[in-house]
């Protein structure tokens, strides 16, 4: 049987995670059925049809589903699901607030943010903060399963030519209504994708000082991350937050600076490929994590940072 | 207006978990035990929006074992009215969980039900919506922001790209993350008053629901350990280690 797998998009383009879910998607099973719920979505279905992992893109064009509202999407996950083996999704805020209202009207019992694809019914997930690793078998006939995107490289996003045929709408819910979204754009590399994170914690002190995690992010063309005690303290917006309860990056360098590393941030962080840490309590824990650990003012350290990194001749951006 | 909210004992925050040997779990033997971060803030909310008035009863759930009374207890003396436990041991998946939960739904007739987004020990940010789906009612996860209106809330949500705000209509299921208010503690005399506060215990058997785990779990071990870093002296030294030695800049 085939894999449902359900698309993240804003009706013009599709979210990158969900070229990460493909792909893990691909490893359980090759023939990946793609739902895009859209309202004047053509463009999205189109470019999911290009993915040479897809075999088929189910389209689903409603007025209903202009705007994500869980209650919506899954009547008509719920229409399909009879006819495949695995429903799957990412496991961000998407897919997380969606896929346990799916898996409880098919009585499956889902296993949420896998990292690792072992047989068509096995999978490897974090549990604790990542503190510990759990194998997990599904009994259920169908599973349902989120994929943590940066556990899997996205899926490559042309050469395919997959057909795309039109679905049928679920029912209208009056449950809840969309009213408005606050997205912040912003012009720099999105947090969750991100080759280099410069984090922000609790020692930055003030939502001002953030411009001196600007300045290098700036200069390591960088996405922005913060500890929660730092959004917690208002410094920054809670888009940035980076952890067990907000994102987790997996960027080849991380600098975490002011952040004394407690357990759930480190969740959020720890699979880096390179990490710095700059704080002036030698004994924090994050210096456990840190590949290079710099014992220092952050105030004094930062523009020192920034000044080296202006004398290097080129940058890898 | 009614409140139901469920609260989950898991190991504190603050403890660094240790796995058995036997790859069979973790250890939770001797180890402190707390409410679940972001219940705390549920159990908040609802006694906030009594205390404004808008709410007449909340009724504190854990499911769960027999221990799970002292979570129960505890969210009885930062101001829930009553609480019921219902006990089940072993591992309960959140589909089980749910599912307790409807049938309690059906029963108390609760207008809301507030619960923690995720729980931190599985980790796996699933009660609320499941149990949404079981009652056919609208779900409000990660909620940051809660408005009472007439007979809707308007909710604000953290999302991946910042906010999101959505009405939903009343009964409701709200999962509340961790900036949706301040939790209070409880102070002495609310404590020894919240030890005559009822709890009402049942068994998930009693209420007709099949526990058995769905999902089997075949190991549990620790994440590869990072090879150990070292400290450099001067930012020069950081920024020459970064280019050269780690080649990421």
């Amino acid at each position: 049987m085939s894999i449902l797998l359900i698309a993240e998009h804003n009706n013009k383009e599709l979210k990158p995670f969900t070229l990460n879910a493909i792909s893990a998607a691909s490893q359980i099973n090759e023939d990946v059925h793609v739902l895009v719920l859209g309202s004047n979505s053509d463009s999205v279905a189109k470019s999911i049809s290009e993915v040479p992992n897809v075999k088929k893109v189910i389209h689903v064009n409603n007025s209903l589903y202009e705007n994500y509202l869980a209650e919506n999407y899954t009547s008509a996950v719920i229409k399909l699901a009879e006819s495949y083996s695995h429903i799957i999704c990412s496991a961000n805020t998407f897919g997380k607030n969606l896929m346990p209202r799916i898996a409880a009207l098919l009585d499956v019992s889902q296993i949420s943010d896998i990292t690792k694809v072992i047989s068509e019914d096995t999978f490897l997930r974090p549990i604790y903060a990542g503190n510990a690793f759990a194998t997990v078998k599904s009994t259920d006939r169908v599973k349902c399963v989120t994929i943590r995107p940066t556990s899997f490289d996205p899926a490559p996003t042309s050469g395919g030519s997959a057909e795309i045929i039109n679905g049928d709408p679920g029912d209208a819910s009056e449950l809840s209504k969309f009213i408005k979204k606050e997205e912040i754009k912003s012009d720099r590399p999105e947090l969750g994708t991100a080759r280099v994170v410069v984090s922000g914690g609790r020692g930055m002190q003030s939502g001002e000082n953030f411009k001196l995690i600007t300045a290098v992010a700036d200069k390591l063309n960088a996405a922005i991350g913060a500890s929660r005690a730092a959004v917690d303290a208002g410094y920054i917006t809670n888009d940035h937050q980076v952890g067990q309860t907000g994102k987790v990056v997996v960027p080849d360098l991380y600098i975490a600076v002011g952040i004394s590393g407690a357990i759930q941030h480190l969740a959020g962080m720890k699979e880096s490929k390179v990490i710095v840490a700059i704080n002036k309590d030698g004994e924090a824990p994050i210096f456990s994590v840190a590949d290079y650990g710099l014992e220092a003012d952050l105030f004094e350290a930062l523009p020192k940072f920034l000044e080296e990194l202006n004398k290097l001749n080129t940058i890898q951006k | 207006m009614k409140i139901l909210v469920a609260v989950k004992r898991v190991i504190d925050y603050n403890v660094q978990i240790r796995v058995k040997e036997d790859g069979s779990g973790v250890i939770t033997d001797n180890v402190k035990m707390s409410t679940n971060p972001p219940d705390d803030n549920a159990i908040e909310e609802a006694v906030k929006i009594k205390e404004a008035g808008k709410a007449t009863e909340v009724v504190a759930i854990s499911v769960g074992e027999e221990k799970a009374q002292e979570t129960v207890r505890k969210a009885l003396a930062v101001g829930a009215d009553r609480g019921i436990l219902v006990k089940a041991d072993g591992v309960i998946e959140p589909l089980a969980v749910s599912k307790i939960l409807q049938k309690v739904v059906e029963k108390e007739k609760p207008d809301l039900v507030f619960m923690g987004k995720q729980a931190i020990d599985d980790d796996c940010n699933q009660t609320g919506q499941m149990l949404a789906a079981l009652l056919n009612w609208p779900q409000a996860t990660f909620a940051s922001k809660i408005e009472v209106k007439d007979k809707s809330l308007e909710v604000t949500r953290e999302i991946d790209e910042g906010l999101e705000t959505i009405e939903v209509n009343v009964p409701a299921i709200v999962t509340c993350d961790l900036r949706l208010n301040e939790p209070r503690y409880a102070s002495l005399p609310n404590i020894m008053k919240a030890k005559k506060k009822p709890i009402e215990q049942i068994t998930a058997s009693d209420l007709g629901v099949d526990t058995k785990p769905r999902i089997e779990q075949i190991k549990v071990e620790e994440p590869p350990k990072r090879k150990a870093g070292i400290k450099v002296a001067t930012v020069e030294e950081l920024v020459q280690k970064l280019k050269n030695e780690a080649k990421v800049i």
